[in-house]
């Protein structure tokens, strides 16, 4: 396991902190939601994150990438979520750019990729069909014409829908409803005929969308992978999610923490700061405890990622149900801490508490994943 | 060949000629290693093989040669233990004596100490018990009350000390006792005592689980050489936090349900036989679920010991402190039993007789047992609080 950063890794994190603390700190997700900002992220931010590297972090140096590796995404996620940063890394980066990465024919990763890894091309995952995550169950509909398919469906919390230039969508090519086999991955332009998206205002102040696909058409070059083997790609990309998300979500519990130790410390009731009573003390204890074992968790799931084991849909599970749990908890107990202060709009807690449920329930909540945990260990 | 491959064939070899093949299956009950003045050698290979591994000064690899250890460093002393593992190698010696009073020794004591109690130590002659806890100084250990009273060329020592764990096995005894009642802390010293001395009665303490692996340990007027102090005097608080640290780890390991017996399995094959399995899954999903959620701490519990080793092998600060290892370890250790229980029904609260099977009585016995681990070696408040302390700098 490798647990320990070197050199280049340091560097990148001292990067990744100082560039999101002082480029997207939590005032600038605000304000988008403020002004009811039509696009939900700043583009001139991702263009930025694009000029670090940032976007192109998974993409290999061929397609202008910088090959960071999932250690550097790690490192990256965990420094955004400390500022809440609104970026389309999940949807572009995580779940597309590893699904064109992983199933692409060259001639798609030619036309994505590069575009990816500059920070010019928003994608879109359209999967969810159902308030659970359930990357079987696949209502949508793909039906073979004579040059390719017809595609019939809706598409639900589709991670920055809204405004993406592309999307790849998961249709039903055979098989019953929620068969593994017989799901396929289509690329179809955001503006295509029949494709109609309305934007989802989520409590977390970022990107969803819900997706209608009314006759669109698509050819035999949109496919991405092959015909019915859709699961196939999902799979790895979904894990590739899940730990990000899990990573990020590392970030938001670390910073929580902290700033509620700081106000332990601080605050004053009774002619003593709180932080002397037992009652805080043990439960802000009890909190470091867990994000310890949060933090081991998410460090063995990247090296699994970036050693290529085949330990990582395990780990996956792990990761992702254990951090949901623990950004819960310690969310919970911030705010609690923190009293009334903490109910305030004002104040950033709130914020940091919406991030945490839909972080928690993207790309399946802690009960999805003890269920698949469980079902990977036999039992 | 490298100097550490060389190391590893030569041990391998020794290994092979010198460890007895009934050492190489799993300890029976009543067979564990305790050494001692008065030994109980249930199969005699169990003393062929602690006086081969003592003669190399094996049962305590890394001790320096001149008091009876191995003299290996510590990349030798972990081929050591790989080629040990190889074989199944039972335990040689087990010992309070190497676990816990021989690194302090080592730290503190005087080199004619050194010199008279280590390599005791490594042969298993004398077996340690440990004299901390009393009565009235629990969590609270600092306000101990045995008092050692200078008599010119001796002390004399009056008290009572409890939970001495093998106490009524044990041929000496390493003792926390009051040396000055105008202080707490500083006012507390180490001293070592011969269990044969008059005025030293002890009496072993049935625990709920039917077992009696502690004692309470009565001294009364007993007179104690001078030279059986360690370090200095009044400074013995610092020696027993060293010790307690020692422990803590020790204690700790248990959240990870190692192999010993009454450990109970694992979880969701029991789950199966006893309440029913569909699909290759465990039938009850509830029990699924709570079986799972340990199941996935547990993992992460593990990962985080690895990350600490590997920190402190990169030199880095863990942040972790032995605290968190010991409260979030025997917490898993603990919950763990109770869902054996659950998972085993009636089956697992037998308390004796041939309706149920060994392992089921072991499995009831265990997790009653199980309850003192956040309660022995500092209770699990005691942590949190050491937590918020010295890693979230909260003030008293």
């Amino acid at each position: 396991m490798a647990l320990v950063l070197n050199e280049e890794q340091t560097l990148l994190n001292e990067t990744a902190a100082q560039f999101f603390q002082e480029q997207v700190p939590i005032s600038n997700l605000r304000k988008l939601r403020d002004d009811n900002d039509a696009f939900g992220i700043d583009r001139n931010i991702w263009k930025e994150c694009a000029n670090l590297g940032f976007a192109g972090v998974l993409i290999s140096e061929t397609y202008g990438g910088s090959s960071f590796g999932p250690i550097g995404l790690g490192l990256i996620l965990e420094q955004s979520g400390k500022t809440l940063s609104a970026t389309p890394f999940v949807s572009t980066v995580l779940l597309c750019g590893t699904a064109i990465q992983l199933a692409g024919n060259s001639t798609q990763r030619q036309e994505y990729l590069p575009a990816i890894a500059a920070g010019e091309r928003i994608c879109a995952l359209a999967l969810e069909e159902r308030a659970h995550h359930n990357p079987t169950h696949i209502e949508t509909t793909a039906i073979q014409t004579e040059n390719g398919f017809t595609l019939n469906g809706t598409k639900t919390f589709v991670l920055d829908g809204h405004i993406a230039d592309q999307l790849i969508v998961a249709a039903r090519t055979s098989g019953a409803t929620t068969d593994q086999h017989g799901i396929t991955l289509f690329l179809v332009p955001a503006k295509s005929d029949g494709v109609s998206i309305e934007r989802m205002q989520m409590a977390d102040s970022r990107n969803a969308a819900k997706v209608t696909l009314t006759n669109v058409t698509v050819s035999d070059a949109d496919v991405l992978g092959s015909v019915d083997g859709g699961s196939d790609v999902l799979d790895p990309v979904l894990d590739m999610g899940r730990i990000g998300l899990a990573a990020e979500t590392l970030g938001l519990i670390q910073e929580v923490f902290d700033q509620t130790v700081a106000y332990l410390k601080e605050r004053k009731q009774f002619g003593e700061v709180i932080g002397s009573f037992q009652a805080l003390k043990h439960r802000a204890a009890t909190m470091f405890a867990e994000i310890e074992v949060c933090r081991s968790i998410v460090l063995e799931a990247l090296s699994a990622l970036e050693e290529q084991r085949n330990d990582v849909p395990h780990l996956a599970s792990l990761a992702k149900a254990k951090l949901g749990e623990v950004s819960r908890l310690v969310t919970n107990e911030g705010l609690q801490m923190h009293g009334g202060v903490g109910m305030t709009d004002e104040f950033d807690l709130g914020l940091f508490m919406k991030r945490a449920r839909v972080a928690a329930a993207t790309l399946g909540d802690a009960n999805f994943h003890r269920d698949r945990y469980a079902t990977l260990s036999n039992y | 060949m490298s100097t550490l491959e060389a190391f590893r064939k030569e041990t391998r070899d020794w290994l092979e000629e010198n460890c007895p093949q009934s050492m190489r299956t799993p300890m029976g009950e009543n067979e564990e290693p305790w050494g001692g003045k008065n030994p109980t050698w249930t199969n005699p290979d169990s003393k062929v093989w602690l006086d081969n591994m003592a003669s190399r000064g094996w049962t305590a690899p890394t001790w320096p040669k001149e008091y009876g250890g191995g003299g290996l460093s510590k990349a030798e002393a972990k081929i050591l233990a790989e080629e040990l593992r190889a074989i199944k190698a039972r335990p040689a010696l087990m010992s309070f004596g190497i676990w816990m009073l021989g690194p302090a020794l080592l730290e503190f004591a005087s080199e004619e100490q050194k010199l008279k109690y280590l390599p005791q130590i490594v042969r298993g002659e004398i077996r340690w018990c440990q004299g901390y806890s009393e009565p009235g100084a629990g969590s609270d250990l600092a306000g101990l009350q045995t008092s050692a009273e200078d008599k010119g060329d001796h002390y004399l020592v009056n008290g009572q000390k409890i939970w001495t764990s093998y106490a009524n096995y044990a041929d000496w005894i390493f003792c926390l006792v009051r040396t000055d009642k105008s202080v707490k802390h500083n006012g507390i010293s180490f001293l070592l005592i011969d269990m044969e001395t008059k005025g030293v009665e002890t009496r072993p303490i049935k625990l709920i689980s039917g077992s009696s692996p502690f004692c309470e340990t009565f001294l009364t007027d007993v007179t104690v050489p001078k030279e059986n102090l360690v370090g200095e005097l009044n400074k013995g608080w610092t020696i027993a936090k060293r010790l307690l640290q020692h422990e803590r780890e020790m204690i700790s390991g248990m959240g990870l349900g190692g192999s010993s017996s009454g450990s109970g399995g694992k979880p969701e094959n029991l789950a199966k036989k006893y309440s029913g399995e569909k699909d290759g899954k465990v039938a009850d999903a509830a029990l699924r679920d709570t079986i799972t959620r340990h199941k996935m701490d547990g993992h992460g519990f593990l990962l985080t010991l690895q990350r600490s080793a590997a920190e402190t092998k990169a030199g880095q600060n863990t942040g972790a402190a032995s605290s968190m290892f010991k409260y979030y370890g025997t917490e898993l250790n603990k919950r763990r039993f109770e869902i054996l229980l659950e998972t085993m029904g009636t089956n697992g609260l037998g308390w004796e007789g041939d309706q149920f099977s060994q392992a089921e009585l072991d499995t009831t016995r265990s997790w009653l047992r199980s309850k003192g681990n956040s309660i022995e070696g500092g209770t699990t408040e005691v942590q949190l609080n050491i937590i918020a302390k010295r890693v979230l700098g909260l003030p008293d």
